[in-house]
C-alpha cells in the first residue's frame, strides 16, 4: 500500500511502485487532466506538481510520491495559477487542447518562482513543454499577461 | 432590413463550389432532427426543444445546441461553424453550445466531398458557409413566427437580437420561451440570409473560443480518458519493418506479469490486454517474438532518394505542358539547375493513436477523436462483418491530427476492431499506440525529390520552367486514383507547381509516382508540404539571378493575380520589406495558394556560424471573410509553426527499412525557443471563406530558406535546413 494526497485527497494504493506516478493519477486515482504523450519526459503534457514542484509524471514512480503530496490540473487554485487560466481564456491559447494542462502547470510553476519573467526565462522555462499546434507565441503573451495581472 | 442580396453571393458561392469540382451533393441540406437518431428517445413529458434541422436544437432553457459535424483537432470548428449559426439566428454567444454529430454521412458529410463524412482539406468552414447559415436562419424565422403568433403581430415587425425577440409595443420573450411554440410550426422552406453589412458576430474577433474553458481545467475529454465498466486497454507490438510478419511468438514472459488479462494475435502484431495501459505496455514489452522479415523492405532514406534520382533522369508523367519548356531552356541566357529534397515526416500529434470500441446493440460503438466517420465506418464493419450503419461513432476532441487521423485505411480503429473481435466481440477495448508506435508505424508525409530547371532571358525576365517531382502518390494509397489520378498524374503530388501562378510562359511539369511499401498519408497541406517549397526558393534564385529584389520580382510575374499579389504586397509592407538589418541577418518571403487561400510570409534570421535562428515572421492572408479572426490568427501562428518544425529539425529516416526515430528526443519538433515572434494580418474581404487549418504550413520553410540565401548566399534544398 503506497499513501499519497492528491488535490487534498488521501489514497491508498495497492499497486506496484514502480508504476508511473502518471498512469496512477490517471487510471487509479481517475483524474485525466494529466495526459500521457510520450514516456520519457520529452513533452511535458504529463507534467504536476509533487510536493509542490513541478515533475514530469510519466517519469517518476509511484514510489517517488509515497506519503507525498500531488497537485494536477483539477486541484490548481493557486493565485499563479488562478491568473495563469485567466490569461490563457482571455488571450485563447489553446488549439487541440492536448498539452494545456502540462503547459499551464509548468507556466504556474514558473510565475511562483520568477514572478516577472523575461521573454528568455520564458522560453527557457517552457521549452520541455511541447505543443504540436505551436501555441507559443500566445503561451508567451499569456504568460506575461499573468504576471503583471499578479504584480 | 434583410435582403435578397445575399441570395446572389449564394449563387456565386456555389458556382465557386461547382468550379471547384467540390463534389456531388452541393446543395445545403437541412434535413433531419438534430436529435441523435441512436440515442435514447427523450421523455415524454419533457419540453419539446425547437429542432427545425440537424444543425441546430433550442431548448426551452433558452441553450442553443449547434450540432457540429467536424472533428474540433485544435483548428476551431467547435467555434466557427457555431458562429455561421448563431449570426443568422441572432443568438448571444454565451447561450451557445456544441455537440458534436454522430456518424451519419446522409445528414452530416462534407459538402464538397459527396457522400463521404469527415473533416480535412481545411474544408470545414468553407462546406458549412452557406449550411450553417441557413440552419441558424431557419430556426430564427420559426422563433419570429411564432412571436407574431403569440404576440399577434406582423412577424416583419419583429425584432431579434442578443437571443430576445421583441416588437415596438413591448412584448419580449427569449429564445428558450418560444422555443415550444415555434417546434410546432412548419419547417420553412426558404429563408432569408443577411446581409453582410448586418454581421454581428462573423467577423467578430473578441468571440472566444468554445471549447477552450475544459480545455484549461482539464475536463476537456480525449479518446485517451474514456474509461467504461470492464474496459481493456490494448497495447500492441507491431513488426520492426514494414511487409514483416509474425514467425513465433512466445507469450509466456507477459503471461506472466500480473494483470495480463489477454494476448492475441492481430493481422498487424500482438496485442497485449489488460485492465490498465501500465500493465498492458509492460506485458507488451515482455513479449517475445521472432519476426519473418524475409518479404520485409529493407531500403533506407538515402538509397530511396538514389532511385528517386535516377528516375528523375528519365520523363515522367505530364501534369502541365504550357508553351516549350525545353526549347526557351535551350535558347535562355541563363538557366538555374536545382535539386530538392525532403525526407518522410511523421504527424506525431500531440494524442499518441488510440480508439475504443465496445459492443452495442446489434454492433458497436467507437468512441474516438474521428476524422473520417464513413472511412471509419467502412473499416470497422468490414472487420467485424457489419453493415457501416452498425458502426456507431462518438466524435471525441482530438489532441490534434494533422491529417493523421483521417487514414485512407482507416488503419488504428480497423486494428481496434481487430483486436475486439479476437477478444470474443464482448469486452469493450481500448487501444492505446505509445509514442513509439505513433512514430514508427507508418503513414507518413512521402519522401519526395524535384528537379528545377529555370531560365531566364536576356533581360532577366524567366521564360521557362521544367518542374520533375518524383514521390509516392498518395492517391493511390488512399484508393481514389478514380477521383484524383488523371492521365496518370495524382494531384495531390503536383499541387501548388503545375498550377504555378507566376507568369512564365513555357511551363512543364512531370510526375514519377513510385510505389513502396512505407505507408504514407496526406499531411497538413499535403503536396503543398513539397512544392511551396520547390518553387518559391526557385523564384527567389531567380530574383537573384537577375539582380531583382524578391518582391518586386514576384509582383511583376504575377500579374493576373490580385489575391497573390494582395497577400505579398501587405506582408512585404508590415515587415519592413527592404529597410536594412545588420550583418549576419537575412529576410526572405514566400507566398502561396493551397485550399483556396492565399498567404504571404517574410520571416528574419540570424546566422551564427553555422546555426541560425529565425526571429521574426510577418504573415499576411486572404481567406475570403474572416470568420473569426482570432480563430484565423491562431491557425496562421500554429500553421506556420507545424512547418517551422518541418523546416528546422524535423525528419524521419529509415536504414535497412527500420525508422530510426522513435520519440521525441530524436524525432524532433518544434519548441517554445524556437517559435519566433509572429505578426499576422488579414486582408479584409468579402469573398467567401476558404480554408485556414492548412495555407499557413508550407511557406514557411521556403521563406527561413530565402532568408539564409540572404543573409550567407547559401541556397539551402534539403529540409531540414542546415547551413553548410
Amino acid at each position: 500500500m503506497v499513501k499519497i494526497t492528491v488535490n487534498g485527497r488521501e489514497h491508498q494504493l495497492d499497486l506496484d511502485p514502480d508504476t508511473p506516478l502518471l498512469w496512477v493519477i490517471r487510471e487509479h486515482v481517475g483524474l485525466t487532466g494529466t495526459k500521457y504523450g510520450c514516456g520519457i519526459s520529452e513533452c511535458g503534457v504529463c507534467t504536476l506538481f509533487l510536493n509542490g514542484a513541478p515533475v514530469r509524471s510519466c517519469s517518476t514512480p509511484l514510489s517517488a510520491a509515497a506519503n507525498g503530496t500531488v497537485l494536477t490540473i483539477e486541484g490548481l487554485d493557486t493565485p499563479e495559477g488562478r491568473a495563469i487560466q485567466a490569461a490563457w481564456a482571455d488571450l485563447d491559447v489553446v488549439q487541440c487542447g492536448f498539452c494545456q494542462s502540462g503547459q499551464i502547470m509548468s507556466a504556474t510553476a514558473l510565475l511562483t518562482q520568477n514572478p516577472s519573467p523575461t521573454d528568455a526565462e520564458i522560453d527557457a522555462a517552457m521549452s520541455g513543454n511541447i505543443c504540436r499546434c505551436a501555441t507559443y507565441a500566445r503561451i508567451r503573451s499569456a504568460i506575461k499577461q499573468a504576471a503583471a495581472a499578479l504584480a | 432590413m434583410r435582403n435578397r442580396i445575399e441570395n446572389l453571393s449564394r449563387r456565386r458561392f456555389l458556382q465557386q463550389g461547382l468550379a471547384a469540382g467540390a463534389g456531388l451533393t452541393l446543395g445545403v441540406q437541412l434535413s433531419g432532427v438534430s436529435r441523435r437518431l441512436d440515442a435514447a428517445p427523450s421523455k415524454p413529458d419533457a419540453a419539446a426543444p425547437l429542432e427545425p434541422n440537424a444543425f441546430v436544437r433550442i431548448g426551452t432553457d433558452d441553450s442553443v445546441t449547434v450540432i457540429v459535424k467536424h472533428l474540433e483537432m485544435g483548428q476551431g470548428t467547435y467555434t466557427g461553424l457555431p458562429t455561421l449559426v448563431a449570426e443568422e439566428l441572432d443568438a448571444r454567444w454565451d447561450q451557445v453550445r456544441v455537440e458534436g454529430a454522430p456518424a451519419d454521412a446522409a445528414r452530416y458529410n462534407n459538402l464538397f466531398w459527396g457522400p463521404t463524412q469527415g473533416t480535412g482539406g481545411s474544408t470545414s468552414i468553407a462546406n458549412s458557409w452557406e449550411q450553417m447559415r441557413k440552419a441558424g436562419a431557419t430556426a430564427r424565422q420559426m422563433l419570429v413566427e411564432a412571436a407574431a403568433k403569440r404576440w399577434q403581430v406582423d412577424a416583419g415587425e419583429i425584432q431579434v437580437r442578443d437571443g430576445q425577440l421583441s416588437h415596438a409595443k413591448g412584448q419580449r420573450a427569449s429564445f428558450g420561451e418560444l422555443a415550444e411554440a415555434a417546434a410546432g410550426l412548419v419547417v420553412p422552406e426558404d429563408v432569408f440570409l443577411k446581409d453582410p453589412a448586418e454581421f454581428r458576430l462573423i467577423g467578430n474577433a473578441r468571440l472566444r473560443r468554445k471549447d477552450a474553458a475544459e480545455k484549461i481545467d482539464g475536463s476537456a475529454r480525449y479518446t485517451q480518458d474514456v474509461s467504461l465498466p470492464g474496459l481493456l486497454t490494448a497495447v500492441v507490438a507491431h513488426p520492426p519493418r514494414f511487409g514483416a510478419r509474425l514467425k513465433s511468438l512466445d507469450p509466456e514472459p507477459a503471461v506472466a506479469i500480473r494483470g495480463v488479462e489477454k494476448i492475441l494475435r492481430i493481422p498487424t502484431g500482438v496485442a497485449v490486454l489488460a485492465a490498465d495501459f501500465w500493465t498492458a505496455k509492460r506485458g507488451r514489452d515482455r513479449l517475445s517474438i521472432e519476426w519473418d522479415e524475409s518479404d520485409a523492405f529493407t531500403l533506407g532514406s538515402e538509397e530511396i532518394l538514389q532511385q528517386y534520382r535516377e528516375l528523375a533522369a528519365t520523363p515522367g508523367a505530364v501534369a502541365t505542358a504550357r508553351g516549350d519548356a525545353e526549347a526557351a531552356l535551350a535558347s535562355a541566357d541563363k538557366v538555374i539547375e536545382s535539386e530538392f529534397a525532403l525526407p518522410f515526416l511523421a504527424h506525431a500529434s500531440m494524442e499518441p493513436l488510440n480508439c475504443v470500441i465496445l459492443p452495442e446493440g446489434d454492433g458497436v460503438r467507437v468512441i474516438n477523436g474521428e476524422q473520417s466517420q464513413t472511412r471509419t465506418q467502412a473499416g470497422v464493419a468490414s472487420v467485424l462483418g457489419l453493415k457501416p450503419e452498425q458502426v456507431r461513432i462518438d466524435m471525441l476532441y482530438a489532441g490534434s491530427s494533422f491529417g493523421r487521423r483521417g487514414n485512407p485505411q482507416a488503419d488504428f480503429t480497423s486494428e481496434a476492431a481487430e483486436i475486439f473481435k479476437a477478444a470474443g466481440r464482448k469486452t469493450p477495448i481500448k487501444l492505446q499506440w505509445t509514442r513509439e508506435d505513433d512514430t514508427r508505424a507508418g503513414w507518413y508525409r512521402p519522401l519526395f525529390l524535384h528537379r528545377v530547371r529555370a531560365g531566364l532571358d536576356a533581360a532577366g525576365k524567366p521564360v521557362a520552367w521544367h518542374q520533375r517531382i518524383v514521390g509516392q502518390s498518395i492517391a493511390a494509397a488512399a484508393g481514389m486514383t478514380s477521383r484524383l489520378v488523371v492521365d496518370g498524374v495524382d494531384r495531390l503530388s503536383v499541387e501548388g507547381a503545375s498550377d504555378l501562378a507566376y507568369g512564365i510562359p513555357n511551363l512543364y511539369v512531370d510526375l514519377h509516382s513510385p510505389t513502396l511499401p512505407v505507408p504514407i498519408q496526406w499531411w497538413r497541406s499535403v503536396g503543398h508540404t513539397h512544392t511551396a517549397f520547390a518553387v518559391e526558393s526557385v523564384i527567389d534564385e531567380l530574383a537573384t539571378a537577375a539582380g531583382r529584389d524578391p518582391v518586386d520580382f514576384r509582383m511583376a510575374l504575377l500579374e493576373g493575380h490580385p489575391r497573390h499579389q494582395g497577400v505579398l504586397k501587405l506582408a512585404a509592407e508590415k515587415a519592413g520589406w527592404g529597410g536594412a538589418l545588420p550583418e549576419g541577418r537575412g529576410r526572405g518571403v514566400a507566398v502561396h495558394e493551397s485550399f483556396n487561400s492565399y498567404v504571404a510570409q517574410v520571416a528574419e534570421v540570424t546566422v551564427r556560424g553555422r546555426s541560425f535562428s529565425v526571429d521574426r515572421v510577418v504573415i499576411a492572408v486572404d481567406c475570403g471573410m474572416a470568420i473569426n479572426p482570432d480563430v484565423v490568427k491562431a491557425q496562421m501562428e500554429g500553421g506556420m509553426g507545424y512547418g517551422l518544425a518541418a523546416a528546422l529539425v524535423s525528419r524521419l529516416t529509415l536504414k535497412e527499412g527500420r525508422v530510426e526515430q522513435s520519440n521525441f528526443h530524436d524525432y524532433k519538433v518544434l519548441r517554445m525557443d524556437q517559435m519566433p515572434r509572429v505578426e499576422v494580418y488579414i486582408l479584409p474581404s468579402a469573398e467567401a471563406p476558404t480554408g485556414v487549418g492548412e495555407p499557413a504550413t508550407p511557406v514557411i520553410a521556403p521563406a527561413v530558406a530565402n532568408a539564409l540565401a540572404a543573409a550567407t548566399g547559401q541556397r539551402l534544398r534539403r529540409l531540414p535546413l542546415r547551413l553548410a
